[in-house]
């Protein structure tokens, strides 16, 4: 089981707690009427599903029920990261470096 | 009896014999005795059959790899369990077990024919024996197949043992109990660190178990091992725990436990239970977990008697049990010549020492002479003899390459050792990769993904002092790790008996090689000559061999026969070991019981079952109760000598001709408030809710982003920022978290705040041309009349002296009020409802009432008339969009090109023309029933029932272009070959305009 970084609550908490909500960064469209069907269509549908790291979102649900965002190696299952929904995608090349 | 045991031998009490049974037959042992230490005590070697050929089969080793001597044990109705390895079942009074894969005798087994037709049963052979004639399939070879597949018979009846399950977090687990291990425990528990040590034996000690004669600081190994385990027990931040197998090794140093409790008692405590799962969480992980020893893979390998050089030791010191009289070793490894000697110090005549190696230590050769053992280097093994037992073995001079003349040794037993293999199981587990030590003929650990180290044998290490060292080096390392100091002890150890020896692949005849039965993998029968065949018809990678042959398949996951089969397979692929690679091993390490890892979770707690306030009353009352998510709801209450059917019957005509009562508690209830709250509903749901005023409120649709169709429910407005929203009963959950995810993600800016509220509320619904008579002497605070509270109405006010949220809305079609009260009031509240329903005779009535008044409404179930593909225009809800809203969830989705396709499936209501006809819910619509199969399917339904308001049945459907087929008539395939026509009408079949809901 993994331990997932809440980063509201600022604690490593087993995976039951959490809930995983699909890939991070994809915002619904201001206006959604003024995209193609295709636009709206990859919108829905098209994910990147990488081998690798993957931006993600999780929520706490049986903790502080909020929507975050985390940085996983699909390969490995390892985090290399969680940050609040809303904040940009972390640099990695950073985040490996302060390791 | 015990004939094999030796007097003075052993750390089994002498003094307490135990007595238990076998195949029927009892046998008596000592406490600390194993089944098979027991066994071979009184000269049983003959334990199980093999699993393909039937071949007879003797106990191999002395441990959990144990591949031949699985048995059956019981003590009792319920507490029957196979494949128990007989190595690892301690012996308790009244155990009572049995030996498997035989009929009609472990002596005498018709199965073992099959050993004569191994040309049938040849690598592959489920893709070849079987596959013609095809008509042999289902009434030949699958029944075959079916009855000789599986290892023993599985038990029939409930378990009734219970199993606990508990976590733990610890700075240093250390797996395995063996010098490494200790040596790691000692040095990581000095420090303080708080450290739990885990061995799957009964004992603690591992190796030193069957090393007595070393010393360790001065002490013989035995007390030197007393004396560490009574530090360590007597330490507050240690916990040892046997019987303890660490199964599995998860993500972020996440280790479970199988802890046996009672499986080793005469006496069960009552309500102890039988297993317990551990899930730690270790700050470092120690693997000590030793090495196994490699079988030799020659012709008649497999006869009883013949075993592993390790496990005769083990026998010999842990149990004070020989294994034979006269036994002969087979070896290309040091660590046998010490068995042999050891056995020859305890009384038997080793018949011979037979190494495959010609150059041998020359203090072995001259320990061998002292004690006139006769040594025969550079010898291979090409036959052994005997039925039930070996009785010789046939060995051979092997000279530049050359088998030469054989000869046959009399013996009853032969112990052989092929090498080690360091155990690194748990740290494949973890991904961890192995590589390949050209030097140590061994894959030994190498990137590591997790805060573990490895000790000991496990590193390749070879000899007590090594594994001291090393273990106390991992000690040091942890701590370092975990940000402790700590300094490695050293121990000094004389009389240690280290070693060296080789690997090699099946042993060399001068016979044919293709008649040989030279075992690999002894618990699925698979013979080198298997992974050659294999490889000749074309297996390349390792991964396909082992699947091909099954080699390592079975319930030992290859313990015994992965590195035997890796090294052949390489061989007959002209290719290094490294290059062909390794197979991956998965958790469980050992078998581990469906209860240990359902824990508590079983029965009534497998699944929680949620009940209504009003739940204890229909239980009361007689309720046929029915599960809906994870709620338990009253279906119809029958009375006495009604089924279902009249019983639902009566219930529907009550409420339409004057008051029904229906529990709606787990109908979803979420509060959406706050200043943004209508814009949130905008958004949200498809309907428009600014112009709906307070007290007022209206049926909603919530739709996925894909424009499909998530959930509904009528919502309240019950002030300008507060909404009651009501969602299906299985919903809420999701509803909600689609919401807060809307809320938090998309729309952070608008200040709502969204709270669960369906436990808060009991809701009971009012129906029937009765309703109001019924409700309006019993509320205050709210004007009943129909102009004062139309239809889809909702006002705060008290309802029998109850704070209610009361709502005029009709899920019937009937004039209807649903009350909602806290919770803790709504069995009162009901109750008071039937006492004031008397003058009407007012009935209550169940889900499936409920399913019959609204589908003779045409209002759909989500989830039954729809399934995640069906928009609103499909359902004929369309009406329900706000279509001047310039967004909400999903609203673009409904223009995509599918979407607005002709000929999507449709809503439609379908008459059967014979009307007593109650249509299968789920089956398949065709146009043309005598078209050939598979028939074009075009539909199905959706919902069906019989109607007692119309006197017929009626039912739903989704069909393609169904709006374009009004009046068309459409067939229904049955099960029974025959069909069913029906005509395709509207939804509504009750009521059409409405007439009902206004009843003043």
């Amino acid at each position: 089981m993994l331990l997932i970084n809440c980063p509201y609550c600022d604690d490593a908490l087993p995976e039951l707690e959490f809930a995983y909500a699909g890939e991070a960064h994809i915002a619904r469209p201001a206006d959604p009427s003024k995209l193609s069907d295709e636009e709206w269509r990859d919108f829905l549908f098209i994910r990147s599903n990488p081998r690798g790291l993957h931006a993600e979102r999780w929520r706490h649900i049986h903790g502080c029920g909020r929507f975050f965002n985390a940085l996983r190696d699909t390969v490995s299952d390892r985090f290399l990261t969680t940050y609040p929904a809303g904040q940009p995608r972390p640099d990695v090349t950073k985040l490996e470096a302060a390791e | 009896m015990n004939d094999y045991r030796i007097k003075g031998r052993g750390r089994v009490n002498p003094n307490r014999p135990v007595r238990f049974t076998f195949d029927g037959k009892t046998f008596s042992g000592f406490e600390g005795d194993t089944v098979a230490s027991a066994l071979l005590a009184n000269g049983e070697h003959l334990m199980g059959r093999g699993f393909k050929y039937h071949r007879p089969r003797g106990v191999v080793t002395a441990g959990s790899e144990e591949p031949n001597a699985l048995i059956g044990t019981s003590r009792g109705p319920g507490r029957f369990e196979p494949n128990t390895r007989a190595t690892m079942q301690e012996i308790y009074s009244g155990l009572t077990t049995e030996s498997q894969n035989k009929w009609p005798s472990l002596k005498f087994d018709l199965g073992a024919i099959n050993d004569r037709l191994y040309m049938l049963f040849s690598a592959g052979f489920y893709y070849k024996t079987f596959m013609w004639p095809k008509s042999f399939w289902d009434k030949v070879y699958e029944p075959f197949i079916r009855r000789a597949a599986g290892l023993g018979r599985s038990p029939t009846e409930l378990d009734p043992d219970h199993y606990a399950s508990r976590y733990l977090h610890c700075d240093v687990l250390i797996v395995g109990s063996g010098p490494a291990g200790l040596a790691a425990a000692l040095t990581a528990a000095r420090s303080g660190a708080s450290v739990t040590v885990v061995d799957e034996q009964a004992e603690m000690g591992g190796t030193l178990l069957s090393e007595p004669s070393p010393m360790i600081e001065g002490q013989p190994a035995w007390d030197w091992l007393a004396t560490t385990l009574a530090e360590l027990a007597g330490m507050p931040n240690v916990r040892l725990m046997h019987r303890t197998t660490a199964i599995g090794y998860y993500h972020q140093n996440m280790v479970g436990l199988c802890q046996k409790l009672t499986d080793h008692l005469s006496d069960v405590p009552a309500d102890a239970p039988r297993e317990r799962l551990w899930r730690v969480r270790a700050g470092q992980v120690i693997l000590a977990q030793g090495a196994i020893e490699r079988p030799m893979v020659f012709d008649g390998n497999d006869r009883p008697g013949v075993m592993m050089a390790g496990a005769a030791q083990t026998f010999l010191h842990r149990f004070g049990v020989k294994v034979g009289n006269r036994p002969v070793i087979l070896t290309s490894h040091d660590s046998a010549w010490h068995t042999a000697f050891d056995l020859a110090d305890a009384g038997c005549k080793v018949a011979a020492i037979v190494d495959t190696r010609t150059d041998i230590a020359p203090a072995l050769m001259q320990a061998a002479m002292s004690r006139q053992i006769e040594v025969l280097t550079g010898h291979t093994a090409t036959a052994t003899g005997g039925r039930l037992r070996v009785k010789s073995i046939r060995v051979n001079p092997v000279r530049g390459g050359t088998v030469g003349a054989a000869r046959t040794i009399a013996c009853d037993a032969v112990l052989m050792c092929g090498g080690w293999t360091p155990s690194l199981h748990l740290f494949s587990h973890t991904k961890g990769s192995l590589d390949w030590d050209a030097k140590a003929k061994a894959y030994l650990p190498g990137h590591k993904t997790e805060a573990v180290h490895i000790a000991g044998a496990g590193r390749g290490l070879w000899g007590i002092a090594a594994a001291l060292e090393d273990g106390a080096k991992a000690g040091a390392d942890a701590l370092r790790d975990l940000g402790r100091k700590a300094g490695a002890a050293t121990y000094a150890v004389t009389g240690d008996r280290t070693g060296t020896g080789i690997t090699q692949k099946e042993l060399p005849t001068d016979r044919s090689p293709g008649s040989a039965k030279a075992f690999i993998d002894f618990q699925n029968d698979v013979t080198a000559k298997d992974i050659r065949l294999a490889v000749r018809e074309g297996m390349r990678s390792i991964e396909h061999v082992k699947r091909y042959t099954t080699n390592g398949m079975a319930t030992d996951q290859g313990k015994l026969s992965n590195m035997n089969g890796l090294t052949i397979a390489s061989d007959a692929l002209g290719k290094d070991i490294p290059q062909v690679g390794l197979t991956t091993f998965r958790p469980p390490y050992t078998p581990t019981t469906f209860g240990a890892l359902a824990g508590y979770h079983k029965g009534s707690h497998f699944e929680v079952t949620r009940k209504t306030p009003i739940d204890s009353w229909a239980a009361e009352n007689g309720a046929a109760f029915e599960p809906v998510a994870l709620w338990r709801r009253a279906w119809y209450f029958p009375k006495a000598g009604e089924d279902m059917h009249a019983a639902v019957n009566r219930e529907c005509r009550a409420t339409r001709q004057s008051l029904g009562i229906f529990d709606a508690s787990t109908l979803g209830k979420i509060e959406v408030s706050g200043p943004d709250a209508v814009e949130f509903m905008n958004r949200m749901y498809t309907n428009p809710w600014a112009k709906l005023a307070p007290g007022k409120c209206r049926y909603g649709l919530l739709l996925g982003e894909d424009g499909f169709i998530r959930d509904d429910g009528v919502i309240g407005r019950m002030r300008d920022d507060l909404f009651h929203v009501t969602t299906t009963t299985g919903g809420a959950a999701r509803v909600l978290n689609m919401m807060e995810d809307y809320l938090q993600t998309e729309w952070p800016e608008l200040q709502v705040w969204l709270t669960s509220t369906t436990e808060e509320w009991a809701t009971i619904a009012i129906n029937g041309p009765n309703a109001r008579k019924l409700l309006a002497p019993l509320v205050e605070g709210q004007d009943m009349s129909d102009a004062a509270f139309p239809h889809m109405s909702v006002a705060e006010c008290t309802v029998a002296g109850f704070p209610s949220r009361l709502f005029r809305i009709s899920f019937t079609g009937e004039l209807g009020f649903e009350v909602n009260v806290p919770a803790r009031h709504g069995r009162a509240l009901w109750e008071k409802l039937m006492a004031a329903g008397k003058p009407y005779d007012i009935c209550p009535y169940g889900t499936e009432t409920m399913h019959v008044l609204r589908a003779e409404k045409g209002y759909i179930i989500i989830g039954q008339d729809t399934d995640g593909t069906v928009t609103p225009e499909d359902a004929g809800i369309g009406w329900a969009i706000g279509k001047a809203k310039p967004d909400f969830v999903g609203k673009r989705s409904l223009a995509r090109p599918d979407i607005v396709a002709k000929g999507r499936k449709q809503l439609v209501g379908l008459l059967t023309e014979n009307p007593k006809t109650v249509l299968v819910e789920g089956a398949q619509i065709v146009l043309d029933p005598k078209q050939s199969k598979p028939m074009r399917m075009i539909g199905h339904v959706t919902s069906s029932y019989w109607s007692e308001a119309l006197g017929r049945s009626i039912a739903m459907a989704v069909v393609e272009g169904g709006f374009d087929r009004m009046g068309d008539t459409l067939h229904i395939p049955t099960a029974d070959g025959g069909s069913q026509a029906a005509k395709v009408t509207g939804c509504v079949f009750y009521d059409p305009e409405g007439d009902r809901l206004k009843v003043e």
